[in-house]
C-alpha cells in the first residue's frame, strides 16, 4: 500500500483500419457508374444550375433533385494548392496540385489532383482535362487526376442524360486506415506494468477511500484524481456471471463458458474475466476464485475456484 | 415558455489546460480533471451541485471508441447525473447546455471538452469527416483544404502572403502573455506546408482541455462578480460540397451572427476560431468587425488549437475578459469541418459597471 514513482509510461502502435462500405442513392450511383464509363454526370437544380459532383438534395432549397446531365471532361481550375509532399492515400505519389475544377457545362467545382511539374505550372483559370484511371471500378478515383489542356471544351457542354448504365454500381468500399501511437497514461501504464509481474494493482480514492481496479487515474464517484497504489487479489469473489452460448469469431474457447464479474480481495470495483476449471452450471455468486496464468500470458487467462467456502453475500453485495 | 420568460444565461467560470504538443503521461481524464477542478473551485460548486453536464470530444483523435465515457470519471457521475455529449467541439456542447438552461430545467451547467491529437496524425484523421463518396477517398488533408481556401482569397484580392504572415505574427505575439498557449511570441513563417500556406499560417497540433460553468439569472450573480451574459448564440452549416461553396465567404457565420444579435451594437473584443490565418480574413468580413475591435487577444487557434476544445476556449476567453472587466461586449466564434463549414457565434456582455 504505497505511492511509488510512475514507471515509464507505455506506448504502442495502434492501427484503426476498416473497409468503409456504403450504399449509393440513385444520383450517386449514376455518377460513379458514369465515371467507370468515362462519362461525367451532374445534376440540375430547380434554379437551373448544374452541380458536379451531383448531390441528391438541392443545397439551397433541400428539394430532392434527380435531373442528370452529362458535362464535359474538360474544365477550368477555380482554386489550387501546391502539395509538395503527398501523403498516403492521395491520388498521386509525386508532388501535385490540389485543384477545384469547374467542368465545362457545370456551375460548381469538383475536388481532385492536377498532375503538373511544379507550382509555376498552375494558376487559377487554367484549362484542364480528366485523365482516366486505366482500371475503373465506379469510384471517384476512376479519375486518376487532371492534366493541363489547352483546347476547347470537350463535348458535351451540358446534355440531358438518363443516368442508366448496364451493371450500375450500387455501393462503394472506401478503405480507411489511421495510424496512432497509443499511450494509456500513467495509471493504466502502472496497471499493465504490474500485470507483467503477475500482480494486480488498483488506486485508492483519497476522498471515498475506495480502491478502483483497473485504475484510470480518477475516482468515478468523487471526480478526483487517484494516485495511491494498492495491490489487490490475487484471489477474489464472483459477484455475478453469465453463461455464454454463442461462439465469438476468432475465439477458440468452447461454448458454453462462463464470464463473470470478480471482486478481487481489497478492491471496491469488480473486474470481469472468464471462469474455468469448474462445470459451467456450477458457477455461482460468492464462488471464490484465483487467476490462472499461461506461459508468456500478459494477463490472467481465466480464473478457477480456490476450493475455499463461498463468500457471504454481505461481503460483496455492494459490488454486484 | 416565451423567449422573454426564459432565464438569462451567463458564463461564470472558465478554465483551460496548458496546451502541449504531447501529453503521453496523461490519459484524457487525467488531462481534463485539473481543469474541471479549476472551474468548480472558482464557483465554489461541487459536481453534485451541477444541474446539467455536457461535453465535446471525438473518438477519432485518439483512435478509441466511446472515449468520452472514460472522461466522465472526472465529473463524479455517481449518484447519476443529467449528462450529454456532442461528437464535436465543446462550443456545441455549450450550445446544448444553454438550451437546457433556457428551458428552466437546470440553473447551472458544467461544459467541458478535450482533445488529444498527439497519438495520431490530425491532418489525416480529419479526412474522415469529409464526404465519404467523392472526397474522403482522395485523402485531402486539413491543411490542403485550408490552402485551397487561402488561394481563393488571394485570387479574389482579399489577402496576400504578407498579410497572412501579419495575422500569424499578431496572434503569436498576443499569445506571449497567455501562459496556456502552445506557440508564444515570434514564430517563423517557415516553409510552405501546402502552398500558399506556410507552417506559420497553420495551427500547432496539440493536446488540451477546457471547461466552462454556466448559470442563470441571480444564480450567476451569486457565483461570479461580473457574469458574462450570453445575449445571443446561434450556429449554422453550409453545403458539404466544397465546390458548391464560395470559399472566400462564410454566409453561415454571417447568419449565425445576425441571429445572435451581433450586428445590433458594436463589440470591443472578438475571439475567433480561425485555425488558419486565411480563415481570419474570411471571418472578419463575415462578422463585419471594425478595425478597433481587439481580435484574438489570447492568440487564438494559431497559438493553441486543441481539437474539440479550441472553439469552447474562444467562448471562455471572451467571457474571461468580461469577468475581469477588460471587455463589455464581445463576440466568440467556433468552427468545425473543412474551410469553416460549420460556425457558431455567441455574443457576450457584462452588466454596466458602477
Amino acid at each position: 500500500m504505497t505511492s511509488v514513482p510512475s514507471p515509464e509510461v507505455l506506448r504502442a502502435p495502434l492501427v484503426v483500419e476498416f473497409p468503409f462500405t456504403r450504399s449509393l442513392g440513385p444520383v450517386q450511383s449514376a455518377f460513379l457508374t458514369g465515371l467507370r464509363e468515362r462519362t461525367v454526370l451532374g445534376v440540375r437544380t430547380g434554379d437551373g444550375r448544374t452541380l458536379v459532383p451531383p448531390v441528391e438534395y438541392d443545397p439551397v432549397t433541400a428539394e430532392e433533385i434527380r435531373d442528370l446531365v452529362e458535362v464535359a471532361t474538360t474544365g477550368t481550375v477555380t482554386t489550387w494548392a501546391w502539395n509538395h509532399a503527398p501523403r498516403r492515400g492521395q491520388p498521386l505519389d509525386t508532388p501535385f496540385a490540389w485543384v477545384l475544377v469547374r467542368l465545362d457545362g457545370a456551375d460548381t467545382a469538383l475536388l481532385h489532383a492536377l498532375d503538373v511539374p511544379g507550382p509555376d505550372a498552375v494558376r487559377t483559370g487554367m484549362r484542364v482535362r480528366v485523365r482516366w484511371a486505366a482500371e475503373r471500378v465506379g469510384a471517384i478515383t476512376d479519375i486518376a487526376c487532371f492534366e493541363a489542356y489547352d483546347g476547347e471544351a470537350a463535348e458535351p457542354g451540358s446534355a440531358p442524360h438518363t443516368g442508366v448504365f448496364d451493371d450500375p454500381v450500387t455501393g462503394i468500399v472506401a478503405a480507411a486506415r489511421l495510424d496512432y501511437t497509443y499511450s494509456p497514461g500513467r495509471a493504466q501504464s502502472a496497471y499493465i506494468n504490474a500485470l507483467s509481474e503477475r500482480r494486480t494493482v488498483g488506486e485508492r480514492c483519497p476522498s471515498c477511500r475506495k480502491v478502483y481496479v483497473p485504475p484510470r487515474g480518477a475516482c468515478p464517484t468523487c471526480g478526483v484524481a487517484t494516485a495511491e497504489r494498492v495491490e489487490v487479489g490475487p484471489r477474489g469473489t464472483v459477484t455475478t456471471y453469465c453463461i455464454v452460448n454463442i461462439k465469438a469469431k476468432n475465439l477458440d474457447i468452447e461454448v458454453p463458458y462462463v464470464y463473470a464479474h470478480i471482486a478481487l480481495d481489497g478492491a471496491d470495483l469488480a473486474l470481469h474475466a472468464r471462469i474455468a476449471g469448474i462445470p459451467y452450471d456450477e458457477v455461482r455468486m460468492g464462488l471464490r476464485v484465483e487467476p490462472v496464468w499461461t506461459e508468456g500470458g500478459r494477463y490472467p487467462d481465466h480464473y478457477r475456484p480456490t476450493g475455499e467456502p463461498d463468500a457471504d453475500y454481505d461481503t460483496y453485495k455492494e459490488l454486484v | 415558455m416565451a423567449p422573454h420568460d426564459q432565464p438569462q444565461v451567463a458564463v461564470v467560470a472558465f478554465g483551460q489546460s496548458d496546451h502541449l504538443r504531447t501529453t503521453d503521461e496523461l490519459s484524457e481524464v487525467e488531462m481534463l480533471m485539473p481543469v474541471l477542478h479549476e472551474v468548480l473551485a472558482a464557483t465554489g460548486l461541487k459536481t453534485s451541485d451541477i444541474g446539467f453536464t455536457c461535453s465535446g470530444s471525438s473518438d477519432y483523435l485518439a483512435g478509441r471508441a466511446f472515449s468520452f465515457t472514460m472522461a466522465l470519471d472526472g465529473v463524479g457521475a455517481w449518484p447519476p447525473i443529467s449528462e450529454s455529449h456532442v461528437e464535436t467541439d465543446g462550443a456545441w456542447a455549450l450550445y446544448e447546455a444553454w438550451v437546457k438552461l433556457r428551458t428552466g430545467e437546470a440553473d447551472t451547467a458544467l461544459v467541458y471538452s478535450y482533445g488529444k491529437s498527439s497519438p495520431g496524425s490530425v491532418r489525416d484523421v480529419l479526412t474522415r469527416q469529409l464526404d465519404p463518396y467523392y472526397v474522403a477517398p482522395l485523402w485531402p488533408d486539413s491543411v490542403a483544404l485550408a490552402a485551397l481556401q487561402a488561394q481563393a482569397l488571394i485570387d479574389a484580392g482579399e489577402t496576400d502572403e504578407p498579410a497572412l504572415a501579419a495575422v500569424a505574427s499578431r496572434s503569436r505575439t498576443a499569445a506571449a502573455t497567455n501562459p496556456h498557449a502552445q506557440l508564444r511570441g515570434a514564430v517563423e513563417q517557415g516553409e510552405y506546408a501546402v502552398r500558399p500556406l506556410r507552417t506559420g499560417d497553420c495551427p500547432p497540433v496539440g493536446d488540451g482541455a477546457a471547461a466552462v460553468v454556466l448559470a442563470t439569472g441571480n444564480r450567476a450573480r451569486e457565483l461570479c462578480e461580473r457574469p458574462a451574459w450570453i445575449r445571443g448564440i446561434d450556429h449554422r452549416i453550409e453545403a458539404h460540397g466544397l465546390g458548391v461553396r464560395d470559399l472566400t465567404d462564410s454566409p453561415s457565420t454571417r447568419l449565425a451572427a445576425e441571429r445572435a444579435g451581433l450586428f445590433e451594437r458594436p463589440v470591443d473584443t472578438a475571439e475567433l476560431h480561425a485555425p488558419f490565418t486565411s480563415q481570419e480574413v474570411v471571418l472578419r468580413r463575415a462578422l463585419r468587425l471594425a478595425d478597433d475591435v481587439t481580435v484574438n487577444p489570447s492568440g487564438g487557434a494559431l497559438a493553441a488549437n486543441p481539437m474539440m476544445a479550441a472553439g469552447l476556449i474562444r467562448i471562455g476567453e471572451a467571457a474571461a475578459r468580461i469577468h475581469r472587466g477588460a471587455s463589455d461586449r464581445a463576440v466568440a466564434h467556433a468552427t468545425s469541418g473543412p474551410c469553416l463549414q460549420q460556425n457558431l457565434v455567441a455574443v457576450l456582455e457584462g452588466e454596466a459597471r458602477a
